[in-house]
Parts: C-alpha cells; structure tokens; sequence
C-alpha cells in the first residue's frame, strides 16, 4: 500500500496516497480547484495556469533538519512568494494549500481576464453554451470587468471543418492542448496539432480525410470551450434542453456506456428524436470514452426506412396487416412446423429478445441458430475474464494476448485500452497475419499465414506443456521457433493472462478451433477464473455473447439448415442480403427486423421491431459484463420489442413467456442458467462511486462525458471449467497456386445499422479487395483499378488496393461491404478497367 | 321627492355636454402606454437580416415555458441572420405567455420585443402558436427578404457590438 500523505486544502484536512496532484487531492475533499489545461485522464502540463493556489510548506531547520515549530508547538508554515500550479504539484506531508484566498483569486481572474482577450464571446450560437467549462468558471472565478480593448481581439476563422466529422472555431481556442494531447498521449494518432506560437496559435489537422481517427468525437467532450464541435450535434439543441436516457452502444461486444440525449422537434412533427450520443463513465468498461462510430451511428434508429406496421403476404405482395392477423398466422405456421421450425437471430438483438426466441423455438423442439461467422461462444462461457476483469488495473505483471483481430477495428475501445495499458508495461503480444496498428505498442509481434492461426497457438502450447497436443505442421516456415517459445514462456511466466481473439481471416471452423486452442493455452498455463484472467472474443455484433449463453449457435452449414426448416424465424437478420446464396425461402418465413431486409422482402410475416432507444433489455458485452439499457424515444409506431413479439407468438402457440416488463424476461434468464443467477435488473442498475468524478457541476475537470448514475452492469459468474481439448488444429488448407479471399473487419462498413448515417459516407470505403503488389502485377492490375471477382459464384465489382503486408496469394475482403464472404475461400480476379480500356 | 328627481335630471344634462370616454373599437384604437408589453415581435436589420440568431436563450429564460426555438445553419448562399446560426423554427404559444418581457431582457441580439399589438383571440388552441412567420416584422424600406445571397466574409458575426440601454 502507497503512503498516505496528510494536507490541509483550503482548511479542510485530507488524506491521499504520496503522488497524489493537489488537484486531485481537492477533487476528492469536495473543493474545486479550477482547470482547463488538466485532465484526470492525462499528463499534467500545466499550461493554464487557472489552477494557480497559494501553497505552504512546514518550514525544516536546515542545521537540525527538525521542524520549525511556532510558540504554540504548530509547525512553521512557509508560503512560496507566488502563486504555484495545483495541477502539476504532488501533496507532500504537512501541506497547507489555500484556493480561496484573496491572492489565489486575484490569480485566477487576471488567468481568466487574459484567455477572454480574444474569446469572441458567442456563447448564444456555441454548441458547447450551457455546457462549457469556461463558461462556468468565468461565472465563478471570473472578474466581471475586462480592461482589454474590444477591439483588439484577434479575429480567426470560426468554421474550419477537421474532417467532416468536427468543426473547429479558431477564435474560441484557449489553446489548452487537451485535444492534442488526447490524440498524442491516450489514442495515439498524432493527427491534429499545434501550429504557429503565441496568440497566433492554432490547431490543425494534418491527416487525409482531416482528423483521420476512430476517437474523434472524444475531443469535443474534453475540450473546455466550444472550439471543438460534432457536425452530428451543430446547432441541434442547446444543452439544457435534452433530456438523457443512459443506455448501452449496440454495434461492437465492447459495450459502451452512453448516454442518449432526446428532445422533441417541429421540424420532425413533434416527435422524440436522438439529438446526439454521449458517453457514460464506466471506468471497466469505456472508462469515459466511446469511439466515432457509437457517437455518430444511430441514426439508423431513426430512419424513415424503418419498419412501422407488420406485413403479410397476399396474393404475392407484402401488405400492411394487424398485429392479430399476422401473429395468428406466424404461430399457426409455427405451431404446424414443429421440429422443423429453424429461428435464426443476431447478436443485435438483447438477451431477453434471445431468450424468448430460444424458448419459443426450443418448446417445440426447434432449432435455434446464431446467425454469425464467427464460434467459441461456448469457450469464451466457460474460460471467459473472471469477475473484476478491467483493462484499466493491468499493467507489468499481466500479458495480453491479441490474435486474429485488428482491434483497432473491430472493437476500439478495447485498443484504446490494450494499448494504454502496454504503455503502463502490460506485455502486448499481437499476432497477426498482417501489419495492424496495435503492432506499434506490442512488446512481441508473431506472423503466421492465414489459416494457421490455431496451429501457432499450439506450438506455443507444445512449447511449454508437458503434455503434448497433436501439431500436424512445424510452424518453423512461418516463424522462429525460438520466437515461439519465448512467446510462449512470456504467457506462462506472466500472473495474468488475457486472450482476445478475433475472426479476421476465419470462418464459423476456423474461430471455433482457434478459441479451443486459445482456451488450452489459458487451461495449460493456469490462466482462467481469475480477474485479469481469461478469453475474450472479439466478437462481430454487440449481444454475440449474450445469444450463445442463452443457447445459440452458430450452423456449419446454414443453407442446408434453412432448406431443411419448414418455417423460418428470423430476427435482425439478413442472411439473403448478405449471401445471396441463402436467399431460397423456406415454406413459410417470419422476419423481424427494423428494415424491409432482402430477407424481409421475401417473407411471408415481416415484424417491424423496436430499436435498442426505444426500449429496455441488457446486452451481454465481449468481458461478459452485462448491462442494462432504458428507452430514450417513444416507440415508432406499431413495432415492438423484440422479446414481446416472440412473447404474443409464443402465447397464440399456448406457450407461456413474459412479453410486458424486459426485467421479468432476465429473472427467467437467471432462473434457467447458472452463470447469470446473480443477475437482475435492479442489481444491474446498481453504481459504485467511480474515479475520476465527471459529469457533475465540475464540467471543467473531466469534461462532458455523463456521469453513470443507472447501472454499472454486472460480470458473469465464471463458468465450469472445460476438459482441454485434443481437438486437432484447424487448417483450412490453402493450396498455393490458387487466390484466396480472406475476410477481414471493417468499423466502418457498409451494414444496415452504419449507412443511414450520412455523415460518416464518406468514411465508408466503396467494395474493396487488398492485394498483393506482386500479385497485382501478374494480375496486370494497378492500385484503384475495378475489378470483378467471384466468389462462390457471385460476381462483384470491387476497388483493387494494392499492399506489400498482405501474403502472396491471398485477398484482403472486408466482411459487411456487400460483398458475400464469411470463411476463407478462393476466388478468381479480372480487371475491368482494362477490359473496357 | 322633487328635488331627488331634480338631482338626476340635472346629472344627465350635465353628462349630455361631456365628451365621451367610449371609443369606437376597432374602427378607432386608444395609443399604448410607452412600456406596454403586447405580442412579440421578432425584429430584422435594416438590410433585412433576422435579429434572432436561433440561441434559445429566450426559451431558457422563459418562465412559462411558452417559446420553443430549433435553429439551423446560415450559409453565404441561405443567409438568415449574421453569423453562423439561425432560427428555423420560432413558436411562441400565447396561452402559455404571461407578457413577463424576460425573453426581451435575455435576448443578446435585441430581436424579440414585446410590441403593441394586444389583439389577441383565437378559437382553438392550435391557433394560439404563432409561428415565426407571424411573429416576424415585415421588411423595412431597402431591405430584403430571407434568405438572402450574401458576399462571403462579411456576415461573420451573430451578436453585434452593443451598448447598455439609456432609457
């Protein structure tokens, strides 16, 4: 345990461990010392100088090296001549710092009075009024007067567009650095910066598109004027008009904590509208950040694409019916099919929706499928993180292990942590077939062709285990053996293990196999059921977890399931607009969703569904923590949740479900599955005090992220411990001589729930393959050209990137960009443009 | 009894010389006193730009809840008001107004005024919001209506250099 350190603050004495900044130490007490430039989450640098405070030291006998006491036996208290920055000062024994004298005051309305010399005042038409820290420490510090000259105020651009994401206002700028040095110090995309000096400084972007970063949005939370300012948000509402509904970010496993900020519009006829998404502290999971894509993409949810009556299909055409008719008709079909009905959902939906969906299906003997690329859902239950598991506690003692995954991606949040924490000497290990940002912070980087991925974590395996498992190849072709085992020796040395693998590159077998190996590694070097301990799949959609504890799974052969099913049940799911392969209809087909999907158009009853803002439920995150989110907006017309639907089909059909309360639907997911017994909605609502404190009236000191007053979440009870397995490595076996195309993951894809928001289009890539430049050039293909390839009969035209990374042989596709691709495969190229050239 | 009967009479004739206080409304208005405060008037620059700038200050400040704002960017091409940012919707509900003037008081453009006009009377309550459209002032001699073309660089500021006022 560190020292405790005794000071008084403003008369008030306090105790706080030795490093402690004094800022830090009055932030705790309950005093506020005013800031701009300091953020508990950064560096100090004290450039401010608005947290200025009179600070006294005990006085020592240089002779003695005893305390110079006064006459009443009190230590002698020496105050520094000027004022010193309680940012970047550490508490020290004895201390007395005054933040309200009259000196300290002085101090700050003269740092005040300067950074208004040029501010232009235009809090009425600032996105940040209302909200803005200097706003509010001028009220509370300020002094009132100015004895600048107006007319000397420098005068800047005021719309300079960083990309097409933020806007900077030059003039507003009191040139902190916290934005800088957020990009510099915790994301690490050293895209904007500082140019020029003095008063004639200012920020800028120098990336192509601007401001090129996943984390864009967090600037305009940190920053303490309105310099910084979505595009999304610009002039939506004033501040104090929204009103707040906490929920959960429902694209990527991480689980963000947000904050969804709602107000009714005339220019949207007098309805609830999403005006802008904020994050919500949860220092376990998102800390108080959240990436671009879970700020800017829900305007999906509030597309006038939704779905907004059900649909039955009549004399061949879909037509609006009654939830009566088309719910009589589904349960009927249902009911007819019995073990032949097959109900197909994503990991988008929330754990009440799959449970129901799953019982619906199971009470009749059903078959009840995952719809996903990627397994080890089973794996990840049983030697998934243990309870306490947060990146932000790892550090020298811990490894981290990423495998098959672009993090950076696929689940961002999670690189910013990973990467934060091997900055605090966690030993990052990355394997990856291809060059990834993440390389650039692992201590240790192991190549591997695609389609050896579970075999390179066997060879770590045999490396260090007593006990072989089968190794059908030596590794020794794709790298060091000695690389290998020290690798290996890393893991099994280290106290804590954290394994986060992805499905880059891999198929439903290939993940499956490469979870089982990462599990036997965990298993063999004593890895599992501990905090900071565990497998951890990055999962493609928010609530994967979620459906495979409640019992989907994924099919090997989904075609053949679906023309085997005499009814299908489908739920925010789209199989036959992704593959157009899986198109062919069953008998009878239900579809449940937000859209009129390709799948939806062929249905025979189309369920229009509740948005994740419009309803409750929980979703289950990556780290198996699981979280509760609240409606914000009223429900758009007709639809309902999905729970509830499955809920009146399950009645018509005499099964008994819970349709009305999503908290009634979790007692009955912990009444029948042992790993979430603990859990309920009111537990799941239930905060701890979190550090740093954000969110209050301090706006000043950790921005404007909301502070988490509805519910941390709860971690899932570890599962039982599985048998290793002997399962032989995977190889999907990839002859050379052929091409092959490799699917990797994009953020920023061209799925449903991205492309109604139409500021990030540009940001989207058009249908793209990565090649290799030698390939390329055998190919006679050039960077940019189009190119048609087929992929298992389906022919898409697509933009050639060539890069030296990617292996001879191999095509880089990303998943969700309308090209139809989920396991490795190969496929054959043809340049267009020289065609038609 | 006579001298009662006497006593009236007289009254009535004395009442017959009198000018009358009665007005002939609405053909013949009384003025307002100077400090009067009647319906809003949204008020425009002389070149014909909207005052309000769409901050919602008016909204916040007002105590009934009666006015509700939306604003939406200026461009050099749709210029509303000066500066960046303007009101594309202004609604002020007149069952909800109680004539406080705090809107006026909070306004950092002067572009709301509480006028003359008292003629207020609807039937339904739909007609008691009255849009932006009623609320603002016609266009002065050499103005232009919204939205205006404007050269680039010169509408640059949404508040304007004001003085404290002298009355």
């Amino acid at each position: 345990m560190t020292k405790q350190v005794t000071l008084s603050i403003d008369g008030k004495v306090v105790s706080v461990p030795e490093g402690t900044l004094i800022v830090n130490a009055a932030k705790k007490a309950g005093i506020d010392i005013p800031v701009f430039c300091y953020h508990p989450k950064m560096e100090p640098v004290g450039m401010c100088r608005m947290c200025l405070v009179e600070i006294g030291r005990p006085l020592i006998d240089r002779a003695t090296g005893e305390l110079v006491r006064e006459a009443d036996g009190s230590p002698k208290i020496q105050f520094s001549p000027k004022l010193e920055t309680a940012c970047t000062t550490p508490v020290s024994e004895g201390m007395v710092v005054l933040g309200a004298s009259e000196k300290a005051k002085a101090g700050r309305e003269d740092i005040l009075e300067f950074l208004l010399t040029s501010h232009p005042l235009d809090c009425p038409v600032c996105d940040k009024g209302g909200e803005c820290p200097l706003q509010n420490l001028t009220m509370g510090f300020g002094p009132g007067q100015s004895r600048y000259l107006y007319d000397e105020k420098m005068h800047l651009a005021k719309q300079v567009p960083l990309g097409e994401l933020i806007f900077l206002d030059r003039e507003r700028c009191i040139q902190c650095g916290r934005c800088v040095r957020f990009q510099s110090e915790i994301v690490g995309d050293n895209v904007i910066g500082f140019y020029q000096r003095g008063r004639a400084l200012e920020i800028i972007s120098y990336s192509e598109p601007g401001f090129d970063s996943f984390f864009s949005g967090n600037t305009t939370d940190i920053c303490p004027v309105g310099a910084l300012t979505t595009t999304d948000f610009r002039f939506g509402a004033r501040p104090w008009e929204l009103n707040a509904a906490a929920s959960i970010c429902s694209h990527c496993p991480v689980g963000c904590n947000i904050t969804i900020n709602v107000r009714r519009e005339a220019v949207s006829d007098g309805k609830w509208v999403v005006k802008r998404i904020m994050p919500r502290q949860n220092e376990a999971v998102n800390e108080i950040w959240i990436c671009d894509k879970g700020r800017f993409a829900h305007h999906y949810t509030a597309s006038p694409e939704r779905l907004s009556t059900p649909l039955v299909r009549k004399d061949g055409k879909l037509i609006e019916a009654g939830w009566d008719e088309a719910l009589d008709l589904a349960a009927g079909r249902f009911r007819d099919a019995g073990n032949d009905l097959l109900t197909l959902a994503s990991g988008r939906l929330s754990n009440e929706d799959l449970f129901n969906l799953y019982h619906l299906t199971s009470s009749i003997g059903g078959k009840a499928i995952l719809y996903s690329h990627m397994g080890g859902g089973d794996l990840t239950a049983q030697v998934g993180v243990g309870m306490g598991t947060n990146f932000a506690d790892m550090g020298r003692e811990t490894a981290i292990i990423i495998i098959a995954s672009d993090l950076e991606e696929e689940a961002p949040i999670w690189y910013l942590r990973v990467k934060l924490a091997a900055q605090r000497g966690a030993q990052l290990i990355v394997i990856n077939p291809r060059q990834t940002k993440l390389d650039r912070y692992a201590h240790r980087v192991l190549r591997y062709a695609y389609g050896k991925e579970s075999a390179i974590i066997l060879a770590m395996i045999n490396a260090i285990s007593a006990k072989k498992l089968a190794q059908t190849e030596n590794m020794g072709k794709y790298v060091r053996n000695a690389d290998i085992k020290q690798t290996a020796r890393m893991i099994a040395e280290a106290e804590n293990t954290v394994v986060l693998f992805g499905s880059e590159g891999l198929g439903l077998e290939g993940s499956q196999s490469l979870a089982q190996a990462c599990a036997n590694l965990l298993l063999v070097t004593g890895h599992i059921e501990r905090a900071n301990n565990g497998l951890i799949g990055v999962w493609p959609r928010a609530n994967d977890q979620g459906a495979w504890d409640v019992g989907f799974r994924p099919a090997a052969d989904l075609k053949k399931a679906m023309q085997s099913a005499k009814a299908l049940y489908i739920a925010a799911a789209d199989p036959a607009g992704d593959f157009p392969d899986l198109a062919e209809t069953a008998d009878f087909m239900v579809v449940q969703d937000l859209f009129l999907t390709a799948t939806a158009r062929l249905a025979d009853v189309v369920f229009p569904a509740q948005s994740f803002t419009e309803r409750q439920g929980s979703f289950t995150s990556g780290e198996r923590r699981v979280q509760r989110f609240y409606p914000a907006v009223p429900s758009l017309d007709d639809c309902l949740p999905d729970f509830t639907i499955s809920a009146r089909v399950a009645k018509r059909m005499g099964i008994d479900q819970e349709e009305i309360h999503a908290g009634k639907v979790m007692d009955r997911i912990a009444a029948s599955y042992p790993h979430y017994r603990e859990i309920s909605y009111t537990k799941l609502s239930q905060v701890n005090e979190q550090w740093p404190i954000v969110g209050r009236n301090d706006l000043y000191y950790g921005g404007t992220t909301y502070e988490n007053s509805q519910g941390l979440g709860m971690q899932l009870l570890p599962g039982l411990q599985p048998a290793l397995s002997e399962l032989p490595p995977y190889d999907v076996g990839m002859p050379e001589g052929k091409l092959w195309a490799v699917p990797i993951n994009r953020l920023y894809d061209r799925g449903q729930t991205m492309l109604p928001s139409k500021l990030l289009h540009q940001r989207i890539p058009h249908p793209y393959i990565v090649i290799n430049s030698d390939e390329a050039e055998k190919l006679g293909i050039i960077e940019g050209d189009t190119v048609e390839m087929i992929l298992e009969g389906v022919s898409s035209l697509v933009t050639a990137n060539l890069d030296n990374g990617v292996p001879q042989g191999i095509l880089l596709v990303p998943r969700s960009m309308g090209i139809p691709i989920a396991a490795p495969t190969s496929v054959t190229v043809k340049n267009v443009d020289k065609l038609l050239a | 009894m006579f001298s009662e009967i006497t006593r009236g009479l007289l009254t009535t004739l004395k009442s017959m010389t009198e000018k009358p206080v009665t007005i002939q409304y609405p053909e013949e208005k009384r003025p307002v006193r100077t400090r009067f405060k009647g319906r809003h008037i949204l008020k425009r620059y002389d070149n014909g730009l909207e005052k309000c700038i769409g901050c919602s200050l008016c909204a916040a400040a007002c105590p009934a809840d009666a006015i509700f704002v939306e604003s939406a960017e200026n461009t050099d091409e749709k210029r509303y008001s000066p500066g960046e940012r303007y009101a594309s919707t202004y609604e002020i509900n007149m069952l909800r107004c109680i004539f406080c003037g705090y809107c006026e008081d909070a306004c950092p453009t002067e572009a709301i005024i509480l006028g003359d006009i008292y003629e207020l009377s609807f039937t339904d309550r739909r007609q008691s919001i009255y849009t932006k459209e009623m609320l603002i002032e016609p266009v002065g001699e050499g103005g232009k209506l919204t939205p205006q073309k404007t050269p680039p660089g010169v509408f640059t500021r949404s508040v304007p250099e004001m003085k404290n006022p002298q009355d």
